[in-house]
């Protein structure tokens, strides 16, 4: 019961967070459906297209009137881009596209102090708002007259400073003095902070201010850094380098051990997957043990794998080939049992020996399923390294991003997911354009 | 001379619900040398089983087949297997898959290509020898086939219902062509169809066949094949005799499949 409630509380939340997402999400819509009217207007001063497609009147519901549409795939991509840029600030970006920006510069604010006496005086705080690191000096200041005197401080953008204005003045805090207003607005402890334009300023319940820039709309580079500090983070590590290794070095160990494992897994899988569709024996005997493997996450079987072999290379090759192990041999057992069975009559009727049935008729029908399933492995086994690397490992592209996340380096870690989605989406390609060239035939039996 | 004998074969098997299906009884057919057998029946009446017999697929429980005087036990290249469709291999260009038997066999190089060219151009399809079978039509595809058959030099040709899966016209120009292929190689051929007028186009002899058991119902020897191969087949078609064994056999069929029905019904 206790877990129901438990688990009730963290919907809740999940559904809050939800929640505060909707309007971003209905926004990013708009914006579709707005780059798609602008894109309708245009496409009337284009010339106009006459292929078959463009004859149809029933488009909506018609599957192969549907196709990807390029202009709407490039602005998609740039406007992630432009996003990405217009809340970081990036400089690629013309300054009228980005999102208002935390407030830099010096920025003043007036507070008025009440005496014991009652009797009241104003003065003047000038604020520096500086990014953090840089130095700064601060500007002299009058003292003003009256008994409350001109204060300066410092604060870094992002940040908030605690001011004790009156300990410059001639009757402080402990002569009794308080403050009462800021900006002519009274503040209090107990109410909220005013707006001074710049920024907000609090009191404590001790009676101190607290000043707070505006952080405005941009992401401090610590949480999301500009895609030149990305770009310009890749090419000091690929110069460079980081933790002692290229970043060759990183990805071509990743590479390598995907490589490897799922070779490795191909070449015990395809026989075990032929050796199953072909004898009634073995796939008695191993369809328990491949349906049962088969729905085991690779990644849970990182623990075991450590235990075993340690965080190696040894360890790490062993994951994949198990992860490519079952996803092959199935891909070869359909491949086997997917064969027609008047094509292998055919071949027996034309005089085909057994093994030339195997040579010529089973092994190249179920070259395109044996492809689907390579395709499916080299996707699992480039998902399972880099989790592995997280894991535990000395170089490798989760394991760059793993280190750096501990060091708050987020643009290595933006860096890192762009390579190993990059790297990710280069196989698959690579993977299709080879079924491309070598099962030409696929889907055409 | 190669005749195929088929001896008293009869086909029983039983079924997963325990009850035993007999799919052929007794059925004996002589078949000389060059003779052109057709087989109809309605559907479940055995025919397909007979032809997977003869091409050695399938034992049968009683009864033997034998191809001049050797039983048959397997399949074999002596036996050459035309299929409805889907039994060509499409990782095969159209002059691989006609040259599938005799590469099997491991013929020289230069007497293969000289077979698979002359079969390509008596089927016409001798500007094709380079493409992909997926990239021809249904007709094109049954036009490689018999001729992939035709170059293992088989004694007897088995085809299952080679034109089913055509579409009336081409059906028309291969059913034509099947006829030319027989006369000029002299082949025998146990064709297997359930269109009527094809079995009568397409047999010297027609078995009708009756269902459950699986038996032979009525031989007939029809002098159509014959005529076909000189003449155009729609002129064999407007003969008097062709109209009047059509109405025969389609009859037959019908009581046959009301017979069938009834069965169905008061089981």
């Amino acid at each position: 019961m206790e877990l129901i409630r438990d688990l009730a509380g963290e919907l809740a939340a999940v559904l809050g967070t939800v929640a505060s997402a909707i309007p971003f999400i209905l926004g990013y819509i708009l914006l579709i459906l707005l780059t798609l009217a602008i894109w309708k207007a245009i496409r009337k001063f284009l010339r106009p297209r006459h292929d078959y497609g463009s004859l149809k009147t029933v488009t909506f519901g018609d599957e192969s009137a549907v196709t990807s549409n390029f202009a709407a795939s490039v602005i998609s991509i740039v406007l992630i881009f432009v996003l990405w840029g217009a809340f970081t600030g990036s400089r690629l970006l013309p300054g009228f596209l980005h999102v208002p920006g935390a407030f830099l510069g010096e920025g003043s604010f007036t507070y008025t102090a009440q005496a014991p006496d009652g009797s009241t005086d104003d003065a003047t705080v000038d604020v520096v708002v500086f990014t953090f690191g840089d130095v700064v000096e601060l500007p002299e200041v009058e003292p003003g007259d009256g008994f409350a005197k001109n204060d300066v401080m410092e604060v870094a953008s992002y940040r908030s400073e605690l001011v004790r204005v009156d300990s410059n003045d001639e009757i402080t805090r402990e002569d009794g003095a308080t403050v009462i207003a800021v900006n002519g607005t009274p503040v209090s402890a107990e109410g909220e902070g005013v707006d001074v334009g710049f920024g907000i300023v609090t009191m404590t319940p001790r009676g101190t201010l607290n000043v707070t820039p505006a952080k405005g709309w941009q992401m401090e580079p610590i949480w999301l850094p500009s895609p030149e500090a990305v770009l310009a983070r890749l090419s000091e590590i690929s110069q460079v380098g980081f933790r002692n290794s290229t970043l060759a070095e990183h990805l071509g160990y990743s590479l390598f051990r995907v490589i490897v494992g799922f070779l490795l897994g191909a070449i015990v899988g395809i026989p075990l997957g032929y050796a199953m569709g072909l004898s009634d024996w073995f796939r008695g005997w191993f369809d328990p043990i491949v349906e049962f493997m088969r729905p085991v996450p690779p990644l849970a079987l990182i623990p075991l794998v450590i235990i075993w072999a340690g965080i190696g290379e040894v360890g790490k090759i062993i994951l994949l080939f198990l992860a490519a192990l079952w996803i092959m041999a199935i891909a070869a057992r359909s491949g086997v049992s997917g064969v027609r069975i008047s094509k292998v009559h055919a071949a027996y009727s034309l005089g085909a020996s057994k093994w030339q049935i195997m040579r010529y008729v089973i092994i190249p029908n179920s070259l395109p399923d044996i492809f689907t399933g390579a395709r499916v492995a080299m996707g699992v086994c480039w998902g399972t390294v880099v989790a592995a690397e997280l894991v535990a490992a000395e170089k490798g592209a989760g394991m760059m991003i793993m280190v750096a996340s501990k060091f708050q380096s987020t643009d290595i870690v933006i860096m890192g997911i762009i390579l190993i989605g990059v790297i990710g989406f280069g196989i698959d390609m690579l993977m299709r354009w080879a079924e491309r060239i070598l099962v030409p035939w696929k889907g055409k039996g | 001379m190669s005749n195929l004998v088929i001896d008293r074969l009869s086909m029983r098997f039983d079924l997963p619900n325990g009850t035993a299906v007999q799919a052929l009884k007794d059925v004996s057919i002589d078949l000389k040398q060059g003779e052109l057998l057709s087989v109809l029946g309605p559907s479940g009446c055995g025919k397909t089983t007979l032809l997977n017999i003869a091409a050695g697929f399938l034992a049968p429980t009683d009864g033997t087949i034998s191809l001049g005087g050797k039983r048959v036990t397997g399949p074999g290249a002596e036996r050459g297997m035309v299929f409805q469709q889907g039994a060509l291999f499409e990782w095969m260009s159209v002059r691989e898959n006609v040259g599938f038997g005799p590469r099997m066999k491991g013929m020289p190089k230069a007497e293969k290509a000289g077979i698979v060219d002359h079969l390509l151009d008596v089927v016409g399809l001798g500007d094709f020898k380079e493409k992909a079978v997926y990239e021809l039509s249904g007709g094109m595809q049954q036009r490689v086939a018999l001729a992939r058959c035709l170059a293992n030099d088989p004694e007897v040709i088995l085809m299952d219902e080679p034109l089913g899966a055509l579409d009336a016209l081409t059906r028309e120009k291969m059913q034509g062509l099947v006829l030319k292929l027989w006369k000029e190689t002299g082949k025998t051929i146990i064709l297997i169809t359930h269109s009527v007028e094809e079995a009568l186009l397409l047999g010297e002899r027609l078995l009708v066949m009756a269902p459950r058991p699986g038996r032979i119902h009525k031989e007939y020897r029809l002098p159509f094949a014959e005529m076909g191969v000189g003449q155009d087949l729609r002129e064999v078609k407007k003969h008097p005799d062709f109209a009047k064994t059509r109405e025969e056999i389609l009859g037959m069929i019908w009581d046959m499949e009301e017979e069938i029905m009834g069965r169905q019904e008061g089981a």
